[in-house]
């Protein structure tokens, strides 16, 4: 049982919940996950640490209300708690000075990018953020991503804030303004798929964090294959990153989409 | 493991002798062994009811009459935890059957568990004195879940008996039957003990794998029950190399680690098509029935609820993923197996019980690719026909393909039930660990002690995948030598 200590919403469908849980704070880096189950009868849910304080002993989550799982999380009020949390899981982000390193993040992966402009930044990179969002309101965390990078590039789909566009069209900027070393990419499958196609036509290195379909997240379930240059690689243990060029994002989304049919709403 | 001395003097208690002469042994072998009653297989194959019910009172005085309760007792030599066999079937005889409960858990920390799935076949009644005079082994098995079932139902749990606390701190990794085992023992030897356990759940694969028409939750819960009652600390959701480290648990004054983390690496067979949704392994499939409930209604874990399904593998996890598949409301539930039923390494017992329930048996078959639809979920098996050639590494005739005999079936689900390795997530934690090309701990074989002197490993962790009776006797055999160690530890530095 791990008590919600604050609850924010950082946008209409995007909880933010800071979670008492001191021995992941200690021990977690950038890029790690955790697991939460809601309930007796709840589902496992993998949700990567956006935050994490040694100091209070909690760790920060934020969530986007998709189904039924991520509704119920959503649904917890501050003093109340998680039943079951466990983590950190995962390989932690490969953090190194490479030189400028773009990270391009939509929707709810801004927050588990976070921790890794923050680390990025900390070695002596030139880190530039691509945030992109349907619309304005959308945008989350830009403050903060404000204070640990050295720019960033905002895109929305209908232009009500920063630049009109995608994501792509900002990382393109960028490359065409300066030598970027490594690109780090999360966010939907879709918008890595063109991210990673994008950066392999111009030869930029580039990492992306995969959120898959998880039971246990410890390597013994297999749910979350993922196949990486013609090879089966588990995202729980094997990941959650991977060398983007290699990964095979549309075998991704259909395994993503397995399970649509029987959730129930 | 036996001191024969004490089991000698024990036959030699009066109330034994007395027992042993109140009927002939010619007479104790014309009884003939007792029939398991089952529930319908018509039935059963839409329930997750137990299928085993267990025996009656009558039956189990009868059965336990049937044991010559020989001087030099060979079934024990056959039970890899040394429960004192005779011993707990005499008490039966003569009606005691708290006693023989006690009895079972003297060397045993889940006797309702073993009762139920252990291969029995394999080990003390393979070896029971009847099978030489051609006459059927006495059923152990099933008075040993009988003992522990009318204690459970009795409602008077005995402790067994434990030192006095030693205030020593042991740490084990995983709360399996290795787990449970060695946290049993060490208790008794009057250490404080704290299992750290991954998932949310207490039991590992007793949980998560091994359906509950095979052995339910409830039996598994009664069992920590009683170890928690002898003094077994629990903490879930806690991974030995992430959550904390190795150093936490020196820093909190652990002085042993036993770890006994299981096998819980998925094996996959590389070919085309075993990506796309609706191929699962046997782990996910059952841990998403057996732990996440998602066969009920009211849990929010979904599973594929598959009309056609194949599942490849002939092991127990095999018969288990496809019994529960046809629970489940499959038309056609399949074995996909490579060699033939003799080869196959699922008990006896559950391949008797898929058949009655209408289990398709697809022997010397072998899935080469998988399609898929549209949408990427799995349509169609494409299969090789196989025949059996010249005995290989295992004793077992190798399957070989016949060349151009392929068959392409329809399927909607399939689980793959090859086997699995061991899971490198804790051992990878423990630098200077001696770890196999397979990835399991090397240990020395009579302690179970690794290269680093306080750490032992049992279970899965070190053999790569076998049952849950021979984990049970790792954990207590670790137990056994890591007590020795820290006693002539302790005593050299007085």
């Amino acid at each position: 049982m791990n008590k919600i200590i604050e609850k924010k919403y950082l946008s209409e469908n995007v909880v933010q919940l800071e979670v008492e849980a001191p021995l992941i704070a200690k021990s977690r880096k950038a890029g790690h996950f955790v697991i939460v189950k809601v309930g007796k009868y709840g589902e496992r849910v993998p949700l990567t640490i956006a935050a994490a304080n040694t100091q209070t002993g909690t760790i920060t989550l934020v969530i986007q209300q998709v189904g039924k799982s991520s509704r119920k999380i959503c649904s917890l009020n501050k003093d109340e708690y998680i039943t079951d949390l466990v983590g950190p899981l995962g390989k932690a982000t490969h953090i190194e000075n490479f030189g400028t390193v773009v990270c391009a993040c939509g929707g709810v992966g801004t927050a588990p990018m976070l921790p890794i402009v923050e680390a990025m930044k900390q070695v002596g990179n030139k880190v530039i953020v691509v945030q992109a969002a349907r619309t304005k309101n959308l945008i989350i965390l830009e403050e903060e991503m404000k204070r640990f990078s050295d720019e960033i590039v905002i895109m929305t789909d209908d232009g009500s804030y920063g630049q009109k566009g995608l994501v792509t069209q900002g990382v393109e900027q960028v490359i065409n303004r300066e030598k970027v070393d490594l690109c780090v990419t999360i966010g939907p499958a879709i918008m890595m798929k063109f991210v990673s196609l994008l950066t392999k036509k111009y030869d930029v290195p580039t990492v992306a964090s995969l959120n898959t379909i998880m039971v246990d997240g410890t390597g013994m379930c297999g749910a979350c294959r993922v196949t990486v240059g013609n090879k089966t690689q588990f995202v729980c243990v094997d990941g959650p990153e991977f060398d983007a060029h290699q990964v095979d994002f549309d075998e991704m989304m259909m395994r993503l989409n397995a399970y649509k049919e029987y959730e129930t709403m | 493991m036996a001191n024969m001395e004490y089991l000698k003097a024990e036959r030699n208690e009066s109330w034994r002798e007395e027992l042993r002469k109140s009927l002939k042994n010619k007479e104790r072998i014309a009884i003939s062994r007792v029939k398991m009653q089952e529930l319908d297989a018509g039935y059963r194959s839409h329930s997750y009811d137990e299928v085993n019910l267990g025996l009656t009172l009558e039956q189990a005085l009868r059965e336990a009459k049937r044991c010559l309760d020989c001087p030099d007792p060979t079934c024990m030599a056959g039970c890899p935890v040394g429960v004192n066999i005779p011993k707990f079937i005499k008490y039966i005889e003569c009606n005691e059957i708290l006693t023989a409960a006690k009895t079972l858990k003297e060397t045993s920390a889940l006797p309702a568990v073993c009762g139920r799935v252990c291969p029995q076949e394999k080990q003390c009644e393979s070896k029971c004195i009847h099978l030489k005079m051609k006459s059927e082994a006495v059923a152990i098995g099933y008075l040993e879940r009988f003992a522990a079932d009318y204690e459970r139902e009795s409602g008077s749990f005995s402790i067994p008996g434990l030192a006095e606390n030693n205030g020593i701190k042991i740490a084990v990794i995983g709360s399996g039957p290795a787990g449970l085992s060695f946290a049993g023992d060490m208790a008794k030897y009057g250490y404080e003990v704290t299992v750290f356990e991954a998932l949310h759940e207490i039991g590992g694969v007793l949980k998560y794998g091994i359906p509950e028409f095979r052995l339910p939750n409830d039996i598994v819960d009664v069992e920590i029950s009683n170890l928690q009652k002898m003094g077994v600390k629990f903490i879930i959701n806690c991974i030995v190399g992430k959550t904390i480290s190795r150093e936490d648990l020196y820093n909190e004054g652990f002085k042993g680690i036993f770890i006994a983390s299981g096998a819980g690496l998925p094996n996959f067979m590389n070919i085309p098509g075993e990506n796309l949704a609706g191929v699962l392994s046997a782990n996910e499939y059952l841990t998403r029935i057996n732990l996440m409930g998602a066969n009920r209604e009211e849990t929010d874990t979904p599973v594929f609820f598959g009309k056609k399904v194949a599942i490849i593998g002939g092991g127990n996890t095999a018969m288990d993923s496809v019994r529960t598949a046809r629970r489940l409301g499959a038309e056609k539930a399949m074995i996909v197996y490579r060699r033939s039923e003799e080869e196959m390494p699922a008990r006896v017992e559950e391949i008797k019980h898929a058949k009655e329930e209408g289990i398709v048996f697809m022997n010397l078959n072998n899935p080469i690719q998988y399609t898929g639809n549209e949408k990427g979920r799995i349509k169609q098996m494409v299969l090789q026909k196989m025949e059996l050639g010249e005995p290989d590494a295992s004793g077992r005739r190798k399957p070989v393909e016949i060349p151009g005999a392929t068959e392409t079936i329809d399927v909607d689900l399939v689980v793959v039930a090859v086997g699995v390795s061991p899971n490198p997530l804790v051992p990878s934690a423990f630098s200077g660990l001696n770890v196999s090309k397979w990835g399991t701990i090397i240990v020395n074989q009579d302690s179970l002690q690794t290269d680093l002197p306080e750490v032992y490993a049992g279970g899965d962790i070190v053999r790569g995948g076998a049952t849950v009776i021979l984990a049970m006797g790792d954990g207590r055999k670790a137990a056994a030598a890591m007590h020795e160690a820290i006693q002539n530890q302790e005593n050299n530095h007085i």
